[in-house]
């Protein structure tokens, strides 16, 4: 990591070191790590701050175009209490040797719900899509 | 030996005007090696430059109360530390260390000094040796997150070693009985190493962090938030939108996440 000597925060100049995941940049306490973000979504000359705020279980993002052109996304990054809900795995009985042969995968068709009535649509989860970009 | 001032035992084999000469070089070398810092990093243009652009950006701020806010908070009680074990060891550390200065000053200066300024010498060193080592062996992110061995040394520890060394050395070196041996020689150059490696270690943090710590909570008290994003899922407008359906009928405090338990790498 090296500082920039106009923002004063770190950034990464070794590519092959970094795989571009933000999770440093998300994690960071004092938000001391800076980041270009991806070119599709702003281009270059553009700054992108983050606040990871785990309590509320939400994650902020400001861009700031170069043209002055300020966006503000706020997304959850878990719809459950931390800790809860993990499947305790130590528990759960190792596969038996159809299963091993067979083409699914771990706990399928159970977690994809195939087996409660099809595929799971949006419909179903009380969700619907809505036409262009909703901020 | 706790009320004895070793500095005026050992006057009468090293004259004090040498004592004396040698505490106001290590002063100046601090002195310099933290301009020279300032001046390579640009901590100091910086500062001021950001300083220059928030003055008209966001609500206008009481500065004297953030300046007391933060010299009371981040810098007498470490508040910028979330881990309590890393920010008693630095308040020892920190505290000792002044103590132990003080009084190494006071005492080099005034070969009569009161016996209180030898027991403020041993209790700083020994509060320096107590935060620092505890530190050093257990608490340290290389020993306790990555499960290095607490042996390794690499150029970033040269502050914390030198300022151990120095202390310790002091100690046992008074504690033998003074004078001007082996021991005394290896006090000597770690002191040196100390003050003189500034442009190299850490040792300028005390300088620079309560400036940063200051620059933090103006631009929060002035809501331009180090240019960092300020929605929250407390505003109701914002519990509104898309992008947060699948937050509806979530608690609001989803506890802890990644503090829910210490990192361990290894």
């Amino acid at each position: 990591m090296h500082i920039d000597k106009t923002y004063r925060r770190a950034y990464n100049i070794e590519p092959s070191m970094c795989w571009e995941c933000y999770s440093c940049v998300k994690a960071c306490p004092q938000n001391a790590i800076d980041m270009r973000g991806y070119a599709d979504f702003a281009p270059l000359g553009h700054s992108v701050r983050v606040q990871r705020d785990e309590k509320k279980g939400t994650i902020a993002w400001k861009i700031k175009f170069r043209n002055g052109t300020e966006k503000n996304f706020l997304s959850p990054i878990t719809t459950k209490p931390w800790g809860e809900y993990i499947p305790k795995l130590a528990d759960v009985p190792g596969p038996s040797r159809e299963m091993r042969d067979g083409q699914l995968l771990y706990n399928e068709p159970k977690w994809i719900r195939m087996d409660e009535g099809g595929l799971r649509t949006l419909e179903q989860a009380g969700l619907k899509l809505k036409k262009g970009i909703q901020y | 030996m706790f009320t004895n001032n070793p500095f005026a035992d050992l006057s009468a084999i090293v004259p004090p005007a040498a004592m004396q000469g040698y505490v106001v070089l290590m002063a100046l070398l601090v002195a310099a090696g933290t301009l020279f810092d300032i001046v390579h990093k640009g901590s100091a243009k910086y500062f001021f430059a950001n300083w220059r652009k928030s003055q008209g950006k966001g609500t206008p701020v009481d500065v004297a109360s953030i300046a007391v806010r933060t010299a009371i908070v981040d810098v007498l009680a470490s508040g910028e530390f979330c881990n309590t074990h890393r920010r008693i060891a630095h308040l020892l550390g920190m505290y000792g260390f002044v103590i132990y200065v003080v009084a190494t000053v006071v005492m080099v200066f005034n070969a009569s000094a009161g016996a209180i300024w030898a027991q403020l010498w041993w209790l700083g060193g020994l509060m320096v040796c107590v935060g620092g080592y505890w530190f050093w062996f257990f608490i340290r992110v290389d020993v306790a997150a990555e499960g290095q061995s607490p042996l390794r040394v690499m150029r970033a520890d040269l502050f914390i070693l030198s300022m151990l060394a120095s202390v310790t050395l002091g100690l046992i070196w008074a504690a033998a009985g003074g004078g001007a041996g082996v021991l005394f020689g290896l006090y000597i150059i770690a002191n040196t190493v100390l003050f003189g490696g500034v442009p190299w270690s850490k040792f300028a943090h005390m300088f620079f962090k309560p400036a940063a710590a200051f620059e933090k909570r103006f631009s929060r008290a002035n809501g331009t938030f180090e240019n960092l994003p300020t929605l929250t899922r407390d505003d109701p407008e914002q519990r509104e939108r898309h992008s947060m359906e699948l937050l509806k009928g979530a608690p609001m405090d989803m506890g802890l996440g990644i503090k829910r338990e210490p990192p361990r790498h290894y």
